[in-house]
């Protein structure tokens, strides 16, 4: 490949750049369905169709990493950020890039209508660019909807691990959701540091919102509790339903240690009076 | 050499770890203390560690020892103030301290001895 190679290219990208963009702007709206070009769509075209230029003048087409292609490549980022944000489908991102591809084409064709070798050539060059440019799109599309998943994990784990204080010195921790050993990580992280401040001596943890609970689960319950009983907090287990006592035991998962109750009332009965509190209904 | 003061309240003891637990001077911690024990004929020995905030394998076979040697001299144990991260590094670990005593505080610790005492 020599710089000779892309030269048609650049020029057809120079001197014919506004009916060029009248083109592809039709083709983008035509596959996306839309009656209207905001000009928000023709600047980030304008821009990429002059980087492509400047990226074909320094010669280096084969790949697109290189620094000569910097500027289209963070160009791209930008659109598939802005898109894979705003929920557009993986199809419509990857139209942009390969919509150019048919108005290039017959420019193309009209200029080197004469040379086929040559227009073979171009034709072949400027789609495997395309290609290129087109995959790291996706690519790139992809990674930031993944981002956008791994945030909303995240949230999701701080949002369902609350610890509320239901007594002076006693603490609840309701566990909705699977527990897994990165929310259990959270669970105990928030539950001690709750346990710091407001100098609880008794926590229960209230396992009615968790749906299945496996050898694994428990593990990690009984580290949870461990955690707690190392700083000095007695732990109470409540909200097991019928079904995950009898799980637990066919999983000859040891529980004896531990203050288990069917209900986060009774657990909390039993909190009261363990922190020498009195309940009864008053005199009248 | 470093050493971990030991303080006698009554028939209790006060340890106060401040420093950085490093391995020599928890073994000479280990010495110092049983030593205490007899001599003072302690009942209950107070492990403040409070300002503990890195602990390894060591540090916690330590912790777990020492109090087990004290059961054996008759003088219970209370680990006070440990720190969220180290509990859960111990967990982590598998060092849960079984037959050790917790409290949240000095103050609770003191309680809890206090209460057994009777």
């Amino acid at each position: 490949m020599t710089q000779n190679d892309s030269l048609a290219l650049v020029q057809i990208l120079r001197d014919q750049e506004q009916p060029l963009m009248a083109d592809w702007m039709n083709n983008l709206l035509s596959a996306s369905g839309s009656a209207v070009a905001d000009d928000r769509l023709k600047d980030q075209c304008m821009h990429l169709l002059r980087g492509l230029r400047q990226a074909l003048q320094t010669g280096q087409v084969r790949h697109i990493q290189g620094p000569e292609w910097a500027d289209v490549r963070q160009l791209l980022t930008e659109i598939s950020h802005s898109r894979a944000r705003q929920g557009a489908t993986p199809r419509e991102t990857a139209l942009f890039v390969f919509s150019l591809k048919q108005a290039l084409f017959s420019r193309l064709r009209e200029v080197l209508g004469a040379k086929p070798e040559q227009l073979a050539e171009q034709t072949w060059l400027i789609s495997s660019v395309l290609d290129e440019l087109g995959l790291f799109t996706i690519e790139v599309y992809q990674k930031s909807r993944e981002e956008v998943i791994s945030r909303q994990q995240q949230e999701m784990m701080e949002l369902s691990t609350p610890v509320v204080q239901l007594w002076e010195g006693i603490l609840a921790l309701p566990v909705i959701g699977t527990l897994d050993s990165e929310r259990t990580q959270v669970v105990m992280e928030s539950l001690l540091q709750k346990i710091v401040e407001t100098g609880a001596s008794i926590a229960i943890v209230d396992i009615t919102g968790v749906p299945t609970v496996d050898t694994l689960v428990a593990q990690h319950l009984l580290k949870t509790v461990a955690a707690a009983r190392l700083m000095g907090a007695d732990c109470i287990i409540s909200g097991i339903r019928p079904q995950i006592a009898q799980t637990i035991v066919h999983l000859g998962v040891d529980l004896e240690d531990v203050a288990t109750k069917a209900t986060l009332a009774d657990a909390f009965t039993l909190a009261l009076r363990k922190s020498g509190a009195v309940i009864g209904a008053s005199a009248r | 050499m470093e050493r971990i003061p030991i303080l006698r309240m009554g028939r209790l003891l006060l340890v106060t770890i401040q420093v950085d637990m490093h391995d020599q001077l928890a073994v000479s911690l280990q010495d110092d203390l049983t030593n205490r024990i007899v001599k003072d004929k302690a009942r209950g020995v107070l492990i403040d560690i409070s300002a503990l905030d890195v602990v390894d394998s060591f540090i916690g076979r330590m912790i777990s020892n020492i109090a087990a040697m004290a059961r054996i001299l008759d003088a219970r144990t209370v680990v006070v103030g440990m720190q969220p991260a180290v509990a859960i590094t111990l967990v982590e670990l598998g060092l849960e301290l079984p037959g050790v005593r917790t409290a949240l505080n000095v103050e609770r610790g003191m309680a809890l001895l206090q209460s057994q005492d009777d």
